[in-house]
């Protein structure tokens, strides 16, 4: 038997963070959009986009790197190409 | 360029092997009014529509992208380990004859995804228009979708997706105004 | 005025239709049909993780389906 490790459940709760916080982004994203003069709203997305990037931050260390193309770091072995995919999980 | 980040925008879950359910949600996938038509309509239209409305094309396009990943995580999931004989219940007999348990672009009728589906007419407000009602139907073809599931987590996912459909019809909306604005009436520019 | 995200119409019914009929049909008419542009400030979901499972950042936008109030036609 050559059956892949399963992700414990703080990777689903860490990513259930990040999708949340980057939900928000995107909403606020096609908001400025159409509302490029949204001071109100362009501070929100910026403090969004700093709590996006902790997050990702924490969840990289523990689980490997979330983006390819030099956007995350790589541990040794390459990790980027490692399961689960996001379809797996 | 694009970059790849490895999540779902939406976490994705079925209940059971089910491959009904992807036949019926395969039109998302490769049909008319699906993701991939949306992406590629709206990312197309960008070149040629006036900057105001660029980024806006730019990004819903992008995120249809998002969407794609998740419906094709839905058929996958539907069908992953599902034998032949389930296959053939739920009526993928042919499906499973070209391609085996394989996703293909193509609806829930067996027709290929075509390039026809995207309406491209360079005219600034046909185009919109085209999008607001490219909404209106993938919000539509989520009910009926949604009407004839009955996997509750699954349901959770397209009910979010179907609320995507009603955002991105505003913003299209608040575009087709942005376009129609006497010059320097509104603050917005 | 008041605003509803579902409206119903009364489909002629023939002796001669051969399936039951439906007496009442209903289609959807969500928020975005009736919003305008959107105005600044509009109220947020209170959390994250709430507007994520509401696919919204805004309760003004959110229309559960099905409505609550039902469909006759399924």
């Amino acid at each position: 038997m050559n059956t892949p490790k399963q992700v414990p459940q703080a990777y689903y709760d860490l990513l259930e963070e990040i999708q949340a916080v980057d939900f928000v982004l995107v909403e606020l994203n096609l908001y400025l959009d159409t509302h490029p003069n949204d001071a109100n709203a362009i501070q929100q997305f910026n403090q969004c986009t700093y709590e996006s990037k902790k997050l990702k931050k924490k969840f990289e260390k523990q689980f490997g790197p979330l983006m390819h193309f030099g956007r995350s770091y790589s541990g040794y072995p390459w990790n980027w190409d490692d399961t689960p995919w996001p379809w797996q999980v | 360029m694009w970059y790849y980040e490895k999540k779902l925008q939406y976490p994705v879950r079925v209940r059971e092997c089910n491959p009904r359910l992807a036949k019926y949600l395969i039109e998302q996938y490769g049909g008319a009014d699906g993701e991939l038509s949306a992406a590629l309509r709206y990312l197309n239209q960008r070149y040629t529509i006036p900057n105001k409305v660029v980024g806006l094309l730019n990004d819903i396009g992008t995120e249809e992208f998002a969407h794609l990943e998740m419906i094709a995580t839905m058929v996958y999931k539907l069908t992953k380990d599902a034998t032949p004989e389930q296959m053939k219940a739920a009526g993928l007999a042919t499906h499973y004859a070209n391609h085996d348990n394989a996703l293909f672009y193509h609806n829930s009728a067996g027709n290929p995804w075509t390039a026809t589906y995207i309406a491209s007419k360079g005219d600034p407000i046909a185009d919109i228009y085209e999008d607001i009602a490219a909404e209106e139907k993938a919000r539509a073809t989520y009910q009926w979708i949604i009407n004839l599931s009955d996997d509750p987590e699954l349901n959770d996912s397209l009910k979010f997706l179907r609320e995507r459909e009603i955002i991105h019809s505003q913003r299209f909306r608040e575009a087709a105004q942005i376009l129609i604005d006497e010059k320097d009436q509104k603050q917005f520019f | 005025m008041h605003q509803t995200n579902t409206k119903y119409f009364y489909p002629y019914i023939s002796p001669f239709d051969p399936c039951p009929p439906i007496v009442r049909k209903s289609y959807s008419t969500p928020p975005q049909l009736y919003m305008g542009f959107q105005p600044p400030n509009l109220a947020q979901f209170q959390t994250a993780k709430e507007a994520l499972y509401c696919g919204t950042l805004w309760p003004a936008f959110h229309d559960p389906y099905p409505p609550k109030e039902g469909r006759e036609d399924n």
